[in-house]
């Protein structure tokens, strides 16, 4: 006991020690969000922070329940695996209010020549023409149906016209 | 109960940590989603690429990535027979607008799209001093931007340029794989634009995923692989001048 009654001002010592730690617990309560550790040294809500964040392109799926029509013509030419929003841009605010929301149709002189603009760093099968020597200042779409480009029937071109 | 102020000193800091766990709880998540059933990544067929820049610019909607900054942007290379190691390289703003019309000559052309690799053992990750930035347990290197200091060390360990500081928000920003998208069941923005399917989304957790007949019957490239990043962005048909 009398052993004890020295030691009494080390116990004094070590209550101050547990009270600081006691008090470093309760700052790091408040200053570390709870779900930091969770999946590792990081913030385990930032995962679905991040994925909360809205959507600009609706997507083709969310496209094809409405326009059938254009899936199915789209469907057998060679724009079948182009998706809608690589050239109508994203709408994604269209597809959840179709109403108040009308896209702008895009203009064929540049969408046309983004891709298909002849240059020898293009891979070689891929079909390019010079727009200036194709088709003389023409639109595109006169000739060709954006969903569906191959000419057939009544638009095709008289003989030597576009190759 | 008879309490004596040792013991409730003593148990106090047990009840803290106790009740930290309690805290923790469960982790909110999208519905459907599991994060322990996906491994992303990202295939890139590279002969398929025809520089028209759609994923750049689908992207930079899709995110609000500021002007002058890429998550992802395409490289045209041009390279000649006997200086394969100093390939001519242009990025006009990030090829977002596509690339001059060249001539055919005796140098091989051909375009590059890149983005971030979602590296599995990123070095990016690895410097940051806080914990901002992680590897999310389905394989998306995300940047958590309320906790980024803006100190840029990730932008300098990684290995492919692929992280900038956001000029408004000063902290980090990245490709996230579209999170936000491929949580929801949808593919990426830059995969949803791509005209010619260069670019795909892979699932390599998913065994009905085609990746895994593609990654076994093709030849298939990671950027940098002497670094052992553990690179997920999969080149097909990648030249070797590409760095």
């Amino acid at each position: 006991m009398s052993v004890l009654k020295d030691a009494r001002h080390l116990f004094r010592f070590a209550g101050l020690f547990v009270l600081a730690f006691i008090t470093f617990l309760a700052i790091r309560h408040y200053v570390v969000p709870p779900s930091f550790g969770q999946y590792g040294h990081y913030r385990g809500n930032a995962i679905s922070d991040i994925a909360a964040r809205p959507i600009k392109f609706a997507g083709h799926q969310a496209c094809e329940t409405c326009h059938t029509d254009v899936l199915d013509a789209k469907s057998k030419g060679k724009h079948a695996h182009v998706n809608c929003e690589a050239c109508h841009g994203p709408l994604a605010r269209h597809a959840e209010d179709p109403a108040s929301v009308t896209p702008v149709k895009p203009d064929t002189a540049v969408l046309c020549a983004r891709c298909h603009t002849a240059t020898a760093a293009k891979p070689k099968g891929f079909p390019q023409v010079d727009p200036a020597d194709h088709s003389n200042g023409v639109a595109c779409e006169t000739c060709h149906q954006p969903h569906s480009p191959a000419i057939s029937g009544s638009n095709a071109p008289s003989a030597g016209g576009a190759k | 109960m008879n309490l004596s102020r040792r013991h409730f000193l003593v148990l106090m800091p047990a009840a803290a940590i106790a009740w930290k766990a309690v805290l923790a709880g469960t982790p909110e998540q999208a519905e459907n989603y599991k994060l322990s059933e996906h491994w992303w990544g990202m295939l890139i067929d590279v002969p398929k690429c025809i520089g028209c820049g759609n994923c750049v610019r689908a992207c930079a909607a899709e995110n609000d990535v500021p002007e002058g900054y890429f998550r992802t942007w395409v490289e045209r290379y041009h390279v000649s027979d006997e200086n394969m190691t100093n390939p001519e390289v242009i990025s006009p703003d990030g090829g977002k607008e596509g690339f001059p019309v060249v001539k055919e000559d005796e140098k091989k052309y051909f375009f590059v799209p890149k983005m971030c690799n979602h590296c599995a053992d990123s070095p990016c990750t690895q410097v940051c001093p806080v914990g901002a930035t992680f590897v999310a347990p389905d394989g998306v290197v995300l940047i958590d931007q309320t906790y980024c200091l803006g100190c840029a060390y990730c932008v300098q360990a990684c290995p492919y340029g692929c992280r900038y500081i956001h000029p408004e928000k000063k902290v980090a920003d990245k490709c996230t794989l579209c999170y936000h998208r491929i949580t929801k069941g949808l593919t990426t923005a830059c995969c949803e634009s791509c005209p010619t399917g260069a670019r795909q989304l892979v699932d390599l957790k998913n065994p009905k995923d085609p990746i895994h007949e593609f990654l076994k019957t093709h030849s298939v490239q990671v950027l940098k692989p002497q670094m052992a990043t553990g690179a997920k962005a999969f080149y097909y048909e990648l030249d070797g001048s590409v760095r």
